[in-house]
């Protein structure tokens, strides 16, 4: 560099000194991981020893077994039905419940805090965990798993809908409070057309959420093609696995994809 | 000036269309008042400005005068009814003779034009028929698109309101308040977001329009320009009070500018 661009002020050092204290967390941080890593049982033996059986199980996955092709299909559909119906239940449970959650649209705060509360609780239960409850209560089967997935859509849905309507400008609401318009019709005409887009892409998300848990909760008996998946891999068919497996993935795909086209069509429409 | 002599003498004797008695407004976290004490009648068919530096509260006064923002002290009455300590519901009634157009339009976006005027008429046709055009009775959707005749946008009915210009906006704006068939209209800084063009359009939209219908209209307004064309009165707020009160007969945009010094 020239002489004459030469600052006369000092250059900042390129990092900050750390202060004792996020140093003593650092240090104590990785003393936990290393600990951990005993702890969740990492092994480089059995992986090595295990490697053997994986290419043995992966070899007998293909090709894929279609002997129970049919009733397979059938329990694809069902978890397919399971989701579609467990979302909407889900997410015309949820619309009140996050507009009682939200700053702007909430009543009262102590309403507000309550229904938080609820959210948050619905959300952090994890939903296998609500899926053996559902069963144990309305016995095995779909319905099970529909109300499981009910409830995960409100945990999900729930808060961010309520975060979705707080976010939208206060300006078209306070127009329609000007007019002499009442809270439902602020709610309905104002802010839900303003979060419409954050509302849909929500709901696909949740919908999308719900096809792959779907596919879990037929593992504790919830119905669905996880309970196919279950029986496959504890009686050894790994090729009948391996079919399931591919259902999953097209259905996964299918919803997905659909739902990004749903998206694009649904957030360009007119009012 | 003194605010109460000149609102006194300078007015013909109508019926006022609201009145407003030692209102003060202290926002929470605030040290000072943004204005205290402030009193004056408007009467029906008057044409108010409403000027002032930045940060003297002329939107808040306009908002208090609906208690969309609630003042801390003073009385109100609009067309003869205390507004000031009445129930939420009769509040809305009240409301509902009263179009208020924004700096900033505040339509819905996403929803047509005509559902947004419709949306004007909420007070008194409402339930889930007025929410979108659509399902909303033949009379009312034909007094919506006769509302936006009035602004000259009628062609535009279906379009997206996210899909007009500023000056459109406003002028949709501006048919949603008539929809409410109101007798008074505030304005807060209409054409503050408007090229110098689409600003007088919107404001000659709003002198022909009040004249039309007769209505009182009170507007705040950086222009003095539009103060003194389209007003017949200029309330200045200055220092935490009503520091102006005047015909806009007896003033000049020289002299308004003082307001500011």
């Amino acid at each position: 560099m020239p002489d004459s661009q030469a600052s006369a002020s000092t250059l900042p050092t390129r990092f900050g000194v750390p202060s004792p204290l996020s140093a003593l967390l650092f240090v104590a941080f990785l003393a936990f991981f290393s600990w951990s890593l005993a702890g969740a049982g990492i092994s480089i033996p059995s992986l090595i020893s295990g490697l053997p059986n994986m290419a043995r199980i992966a070899g007998e996955m293909v090709p894929p077994a279609t002997d129970r092709f049919l009733p397979m299909l059938q329990s694809v559909l069902v978890t397919f039905q399971m989701a579609i119906v467990g979302t909407a239940i889900g997410l015309v449970l949820s619309l009140p419940l996050a507009v009682l959650a939200s700053r702007n649209h909430s009543p009262h705060p102590l309403v507000r805090s309550a229904v938080r509360g609820l959210i948050s609780f619905v959300r952090t239960v994890p939903d296998l965990a609500w899926a053996l409850f559902f069963v144990v209560s309305v016995g095995l089967g779909p319905f099970a798993g529909t109300l499981t997935l009910i409830v995960d859509t409100i945990g999900f849905c729930g808060r961010f809908f309520a975060e979705a309507m707080e976010e939208v400008d206060p300006g078209p609401p306070e127009a329609m409070a000007a007019i002499g318009a009442g809270p439902v019709d602020i709610i309905v005409c104002a802010t839900l057309p303003m979060a419409l887009p954050s509302l849909i892409n929500t709901s696909l998300f949740a919908l999308e959420k719900a096809v792959r848990s779907s596919v879990v909760l037929g593992l504790v008996g919830a119905g669905g093609i996880g309970a196919e998946l279950a029986v496959s891999m504890e009686t050894f068919r790994f090729d009948q696995a391996s079919t399931i497996i591919l259902m999953i993935l097209v259905l996964v795909i299918a919803v997905e994809s659909l739902s990004s086209r749903a998206r694009a069509h649904l957030i360009g429409g007119r009012g | 000036m003194n605010a109460a002599n000149l609102s006194n003498g300078a007015i013909a004797p109508l019926p006022p269309a609201l009145e407003v008695r030692g209102l003060s407004k202290t926002f929470r976290n605030a040290t000072a008042p943004v204005w205290s004490n402030v009193s004056f009648n408007v009467p029906a068919g008057q044409r108010v400005a409403i000027i002032g530096g930045n940060g003297t509260g002329k939107s808040t006064l306009l908002r208090c005068c609906l208690r969309l923002i609630e003042p801390d002290a003073g009385e109100i009455r609009l067309h003869d009814k205390a507004l000031t300590g009445t129930h939420f519901r009769h509040l809305r009634r009240m409301r509902a003779h009263v179009g208020f157009v924004f700096q900033k339009h505040n339509l819905v976006p996403r929803l047509s034009v005509l559902t947004n005027v419709l949306h004007g008429g909420m007070a008194r046709a409402r339930g889930p028929r007025y929410w979108l055009q659509a399902f909303a009775r033949r009379e009312e959707r034909e007094y919506a698109l006769h509302c936006l005749e009035q602004v000259k946008l009628a062609h535009l009915a279906t379009r997206r309101t996210d899909h007009l210009s500023g000056g459109q906006s406003q002028r949709v704006a501006i048919a949603r308040a008539l929809m409410q068939q109101p007798k008074m209209i505030f304005a807060d800084e209409p054409v503050a977001s408007l090229d110098p063009q689409a600003g007088e359009e919107v404001m000659e939209t709003f002198a022909e329009l009040t004249r039309a219908h007769g209505l009182t209209l009170m507007f705040v307004s950086h222009h003095l320009e539009h103060a003194m064309n389209y007003a017949d009165r200029v309330l200045g707020l200055r220092g935490g009070k009503l520091d102006l009160d005047t015909p806009i007969a007896t003033e000049s945009v020289a002299s308004l500018r003082t307001l500011y010094a």
